[in-house]
């Protein structure tokens, strides 16, 4: 590799032995700066039109938390990508989801998993969840450069806390503010609808399966009134995606468990519109 | 004006040398030995805390002895060079054998440039997908590397033990065989008294297992380790998932 300050040939360059802090953005930062996003220099100019992704639900449940997005990313009125994936896993017991324009969101989440795994492993500990959520949030704020030049992040972070062993929900504004949210929250274009959706259909002490099918539930009503949201598309059998996390940590559903849920949202939904209330 | 003594270069080295070997000989063995589903790492460490054996990337582990502030050195940079490579490139761009390149050239640097030499002898490992395609690399403290097949042992008492291994290891064994080896190995005494007990609360033990996904670390502590190390316990390997965390 050639990295800046790598004069001894072969050698690790003295950024890798120095010592420092357990953060990778930190050392990334300081030895290759190019490599991260908010470091780049930007074009004088207006906005870029860059393909964006749209809306990400999450609620809670009995000892975890369900987070889910649709697969829709659109670049003006086109659809730019029918399958993207918009949820991730940012570690054995959180999860990310983005809304925002597309490619520096998938550059910030890799970002952000590589930051967990880092630490992870100089520690030899898991940072607690709000140490996770207030790395995402130092994230989101160096990235305001970018923001204001139209090509903003919105992250949609949940987790398992392993503390008090309950499902948690942190959003954030484009500045890099963090909050944490109670019961249910949702990001991006549809989130109106879904945040309706989720405020009508939640209920305290629900098991994981039903705050699946809320979460489809949610992500439909959204899909039906936003246009850069994507309903499932049961033609190229595309389905959200959903993850899960509980004390046995994360997990994505299947697209064939996932089927099931969709295909009963969908039927019930023919000749009442409205969905389940 | 002070006259500088003439010091032949190879005085120089094996001073260097000398100096470093003593060093690691003043700890414990670590020996890192292949079974039938991947690597395993054992070593005498009664510490929690401050590990021998530690996970670099998805399919590669690191173990030393030595001087703990110089390895633990060598790992961080290890984990900062794996982590740089896989986010700039891919998680498949990197490998144990790139790490162990860069391992032997900072400590070949170290040794003849600086003005003590890293008291560490160290191993990565990489598991493959099958036994034959497992890398187990050692490393000297003059940046000398070494591509070892099937075991490796290192430390003060090694020879003993690397003697007890030609002999008894095989490849295909499964995890509880080849830990017991291990243990019966370290435990030995090498000036011939009887041979030490040691429990699994004395030992550090990790594995790369290949048949996990992504991040095959994973360290075999508490009942589990017991389990392994029994011989009437029916246990011979690491379950495929992780049960629920306390």
């Amino acid at each position: 590799m050639s990295f800046p300050g790598h004069q001894d040939a072969g050698r690790l360059p003295a950024a890798f032995t120095a010592t420092g802090s357990s953060s990778f953005t930190e050392f990334v930062g300081a030895h290759a700066p190019h490599l991260l996003p908010s470091r780049r220099p930007l074009p004088p100019g207006g906005a870029l039109e860059a393909p964006h992704g749209t809306t990400i639900v999450a609620l809670t449940f009995d000892g975890g938390v369900v987070m889910a997005g649709d697969r829709r990313a659109t670049m003006g009125n086109l659809i730019a990508n029918r399958d993207m994936e918009k949820v991730y896993g940012a570690d054995d017991y959180s999860a990310v989801g983005i809304a925002g324009t597309a490619g520096i969101a998938i550059e910030l989440v890799k970002l952000f998993q590589v930051e967990l795994e880092h630490y992870e492993k100089i520690e030899g500990a898991l940072l607690s969840l709000e140490g996770k959520a207030n790395r995402l949030a130092t994230m989101i704020r160096s990235n305001l450069g970018l923001a204001m030049q139209g090509l903003a992040v919105v992250p949609l972070f949940a987790g398992f806390d392993l503390d008090t062993t309950v499902g948690r929900i942190f959003s954030y504004d484009v500045t890099g503010g963090c909050y944490e949210e109670h019961d249910h929250h949702s990001v991006g274009s549809g989130s109106l609808f879904a945040r309706g959706a989720l405020k009508k259909l939640w209920r305290p002490g629900m098991a994981s399966a039903d705050a699946v099918s809320i979460a489809v539930e949610a992500l439909y009503d959204a899909a039906d009134d936003d246009s850069a949201t994507g309903g499932p598309d049961l033609g190229r059998r595309i389905w959200p995606t959903v993850a899960v996390i509980d004390t046995d940590g994360l997990r994505f559903l299947d697209d064939d468990a996932l089927a099931g849920v969709v295909e009963q949202i969908v039927a019930g939904r023919r000749g009442n519109p409205g969905g389940a209330r | 004006m002070t006259m500088p003594f003439y010091v032949s270069p190879e005085q120089l080295m094996k001073d260097r040398a000398d100096y470093a070997r003593k060093g690691i000989a003043r700890g414990r063995s670590v020996v890192v030995l292949g079974y039938d589903g991947g690597i395993a790492f054992v070593a005498e460490n009664p510490s929690r805390a401050l590990h021998k054996v530690s996970e670099i990337y998805d399919r590669i582990a690191f173990a030393a002895v030595g001087k703990y502030n110089e390895f633990e050195n060598l790992r961080v940079a290890g984990v900062r060079y794996a982590d740089l490579r896989g986010y700039s490139y891919d998680r498949g761009d990197v490998t144990a054998r790139g790490l162990a390149n860069a391992y032997a050239q900072t400590l070949g640097t170290v040794f003849t440039q600086e003005s003590k030499p890293y008291e560490v002898e160290i191993v990565v490992a990489e598991v493959g997908t099958d036994a034959d395609s497992d890398q187990i690399y050692r490393l000297t403290y003059d940046g000398s590397v070494a591509d070892e097949h099937g075991f490796v042992a290192m430390g003060g008492t090694a020879e003993p033990i690397v003697a007890g291994l030609q002999e008894r290891w095989q490849p295909g064994m499964t995890l509880s065989a080849a830990l017991r080896l291990a243990v019966e190995l370290l435990a030995q005494d090498p000036s011939g008294g009887a041979p030490r007990t040691l429990g699994a609360n004395q030992l550090e033990v990790a594995v790369i297992d290949r048949n996990r996904p992504r991040r095959t670390f994973r360290r075999v502590t508490g009942p589990l380790l017991e389990a392994l190390l029994s011989s009437e316990d029916p246990t011979t390997g690491v379950p495929a998932e992780d049960g629920p965390q306390g």
